[in-house]
């Protein structure tokens, strides 16, 4: 029974299981991603509204908006975050292929969140040398801002690698009550929905 | 997703069955345990926050009577007693607590599907309540800059906690918000992916599509108070300038310059407003099923309920800035505003008929949950009818900054809900515990409350009208407020220590008959629903025993023609019955 067919008929008229003695989930996906995805939508949420605070403030503040001018190693840290989310699906395509069965014994995982590591250190970089320019973080908003947004962007990956480090760790113990590849899956799930946002935090600070 | 008996599931199951005192009660992943937990903590710091409130009071009615409320702690109480009732109480209580009792038992699961991340989400939250309560012990005490923190105010040295008082509640909510993640990943995965066999979504009881809702709404409203929570946060401790403008404080010129104060109400509104739908929806399914059960009849036009619960939770994001029509805005917005407010109270009026519906000729017992319930219709459209006043520009501004708003907004969000909690706990507390409450005790304690709040509330919606201003610690050079209404706000204080003592029946009750109350059996009620179906009560760890119940019919199947019984349990099969209504009129 499809979703709209659920919610449009008159449950007083109906008596029975219609879908015969197997219970349906409302979405034909596990529940660990159905969670990630509602995950996703609240995260989104999350940046969105960040997003709009840097326009209202931007465009409605005091008039005291100064423009960066942004790192040239952002650049380099957003391939890393790149090739980090094409590892990621590249592991998920490499444990597929190794089917359920046989614990993916691919690399690229590890590499996926190493190179993740090292967008984030990065990160830290382009900060200090920010902060060296001048552009500290109190002096104008448009700094603010743009620690602020890559700060909880960070964050976001650095949970993302807590999930990423336990489900390496079942990888190395070879763990066979647990799914691997559900979690690589996940996780990659999780690195490129990280990446769009990047894109898009990146497209929004190198606008002002 | 096959279904499998739990003979055959070896480990989904037996993973987290409790073994000792500690994994039963303590850190516990059972639902029901963890909704007591929850239940517990919120009505604690409840009692705090209503303790707050008759200090207050005092101070109201009676000023300079007691020397230590001085106009910072009055603030700091006032403060603590909405943050505190509105987020740390009744959210907590309906979605933690309800919401982790109801879930798995009327969707026919044995537990959520996270049962680690719930338990998580119960201790983080408690860590979040002692965040909130470590700030009445840090210098400054906690901060008195209102339930609405209002940039600039709240951080500027003056107000009181503007210090570690603002922080620890800003660190208090974040942590909240983290447990309400938790909690609220939990709620909307158990209710769409693993309701029992049959259980469709128009089957659901109206409790859960209410929670349902709520949740979604949290889990898109409370980021909203996560991102000014942080901005918040920087501009106090780093000196950032999000929401602060430049300001001269003391002779001084502050560090902060070009902020927008406007931007924090905008984000906080933009979560507060559908964190009053977050509390009201899941007391509107509680309501509309403990109504339908003790009149003994259908709910009347479920679906309309059910569409009614989602299109007032869609239209709540549109409505937050009838919060700020005194903040100043384009006269656009303020119509488009209240416009979309008066659009959210035809599918609130529609809930309402068809409480009023369900109840109409219906086989009403006036025992004590279905008072309550009966008392929040009363209570609600009071404070839904003010709310149509308030919700227009022209008449909010006059009234925005006096007692009628204070009168309005704790008929709607805290009378209201608070009914509804206390028809829900009485309701399915022989579920809970096994025993039946003393229903003479429930229905003094009713009457106590129902009218006494009334005598809180009435007279207040009369002293807005005289224009006393709300938020001041006492009354100044106000001499257009005659004398009389002191006297009436003395009697507003006694009426409100007369509520607040009447509250300790509920507990000498509940704790009394826990103790020595008459045993309930598996369904006093005779409801339909699958929560009073379970072959124990109160129900054990995995909630049914053998195999999982099967669905076989809606959640309202009361007094049907032909039926041997009043009520049919949705567990049961068969299908006469319905031939037989049909044809006697085909009232479908």
């Amino acid at each position: 029974m499809s979703l709209y067919q659920d919610v449009t008929r008159k449950p007083w008229n109906t008596v029975g299981l219609p879908d015969g003695i197997d219970p349906k989930p409302t979405f034909n996906v596990s529940n660990e991603k159905l969670a990630l995805v509602v995950f996703v939508i609240v995260a989104s949420v999350l940046f969105s509204l960040l997003c709009v605070s840097y326009f209202i403030r931007m465009w409605f503040g005091g008039g005291d908006w100064l423009p960066i001018a942004l790192p040239s190693m952002l650049w380099v840290n957003t391939g890393a975050l790149v090739a980090a989310s094409v590892a990621m699906q590249v592991a998920v395509v490499s444990s597929r292929k190794q089917g359920h069965g046989d614990k993916s014994k691919s690399p690229w995982f590890l590499v996926g969140g190493v190179l993740t590591l090292g967008f984030i250190i990065g990160q830290f970089t382009v900060w200090q040398q920010l902060t060296s320019q001048g552009y500290i973080l109190q002096s104008n908003p448009a700094n603010s801002f743009f620690y602020v947004l890559t700060g909880v962007h960070i964050l976001h990956l650095v949970g993302g690698l807590w999930v990423w480090s336990r489900a390496l760790l079942r990888q190395v113990r070879k763990d066979a009550s647990h799914d691997i590849s559900k979690s690589i899956e996940l996780c990659a799930w999780y690195w490129h929905f990280l990446l769009i946002v990047w894109f898009a935090l990146f497209y929004l600070v190198a606008t002002n | 997703m096959a279904y499998v008996p739990l003979a055959d599931q070896d480990d989904a199951h037996a993973l987290h069955d409790p073994d000792s005192f500690i994994t039963k009660y303590v850190w516990s992943q059972d639902h029901k345990v963890i909704a007591i937990q929850y239940g517990g903590i919120a009505i604690f710091v409840g009692l705090i926050a209503l303790g707050l409130s008759i200090l207050m009071r005092l101070q109201l009615g009676f000023p300079d009577t007691i020397s230590w409320i001085d106009p910072a702690f009055y603030y700091q109480a006032v403060t603590m007693h909405g943050m505190i009732m509105v987020v740390y109480l009744l959210t907590a209580l309906f979605l933690g607590g309800f919401g982790n009792y109801l879930i798995p038992l009327m969707c026919g699961t044995r537990d959520m599907v996270f049962p680690f991340l719930n338990m998580l989400s119960v201790w983080v939250y408690l860590l979040s309540v002692l965040i909130l309560l470590a700030s009445f012990f840090v210098p400054g005490g906690p901060t008195g800059a209102g339930w609405t923190l209002y940039a600039p105010q709240s951080i500027t040295p003056g107000t009181p906690g503007s210090g570690y008082g603002i922080l620890l509640m800003l660190v208090s909510l974040g942590v909240f918000i983290i447990a309400f993640t938790m909690g609220g990943l939990n709620y909307v995965t158990t209710i769409l992916q693993a309701r029992t066999r049959g259980l469709t979504l128009m089957r659901l009881p109206l409790s859960i599509w209410g929670i349902f809702t709520a949740t979604v709404l949290g889990l898109f409203a409370f980021p909203a108070l996560l991102v000014s929570a942080i901005m918040l946060t920087f501009d106090l401790m780093l000196g950032t300038s999000f929401f602060v403008p430049s300001m001269i404080h003391m002779g001084e010129t502050l560090e902060h310059d070009g902020g927008s104060p406007i931007l924090f109400q905008h984000l906080f509104w933009f979560f507060g407003h559908p964190e009053v739908y977050i509390v009201a929806l899941p007391a509107f399914g509680l309501v509309s099923d403990v109504l339908s059960t003790h009149a003994r009849k259908n709910i009347f036009g479920y679906r309309m309920m059910v569409w009614a619960i989602i299109a007032i939770g869609g239209l709540s994001f549109l409505v937050w800035a009838h919060h700020m029509y005194v903040s100043g805005m384009n006269p656009y917005f303020g119509f488009f505003f209240a416009t979309t407010t008066l659009i959210i109270a035809v599918p609130t009026a529609l809930k309402v008929y068809n409480w009023v519906l369900t109840l109409w000729q219906g086989n009403i017992r006036l025992n004590t949950p279905m008072l309550f319930a009966i008392g929040f219709i009363f209570t609600f459209v009071h404070g839904g009818l003010t709310g149509l006043f308030l919700g227009n520009v022209i008449i909010d501004v006059p009234l925005a900054d006096t007692y009628f708003v204070v009168a309005h907004f704790h008929m709607v969000m805290g009378v209201s809900p608070v009914l509804v909690l206390y028809a829900a706990l009485y309701h399915w507390y022989p579920k809970m515990t096994g025993k039946m409450f003393n229903e003479t005790l429930g229905k003094i304690h009713f009457w106590c409350t129902f009218l006494g709040t009334y005598a809180i509330y009435l007279p207040m919606h009369y002293l807005g009208f005289l224009g006393v201003p709300r938020r001041y610690y006492e009354m100044g050079n106000t001499d257009f407020i005659p004398a009389s209404a002191q006297a009436l706000n003395a009697n507003i204080t006694i009426a409100a220590i007369f509520v607040a003592i009447a509250q300790l029946l509920f507990f000498i009750n509940i704790f009394w008959s826990l103790k020595s109350g008459k045993p309930s059996g598996g369904n006093p009620w005779g409801a339909t629903t699958l929560e009073w179906q379970t072959p124990d009560t109160p129900p054990k760890h995995g909630n049914w025993g053998e195999e999982l119940p099967a669905v076989y019919r809606w959640a309202y199947d009361y007094s049907v023609p032909g039926a041997e019984k009043d009520f049919i349990p949705q567990n049961e099969p068969g299908e006469e019955y319905e031939k037989t209504f049909h044809h006697k009129g085909g009232e479908s």
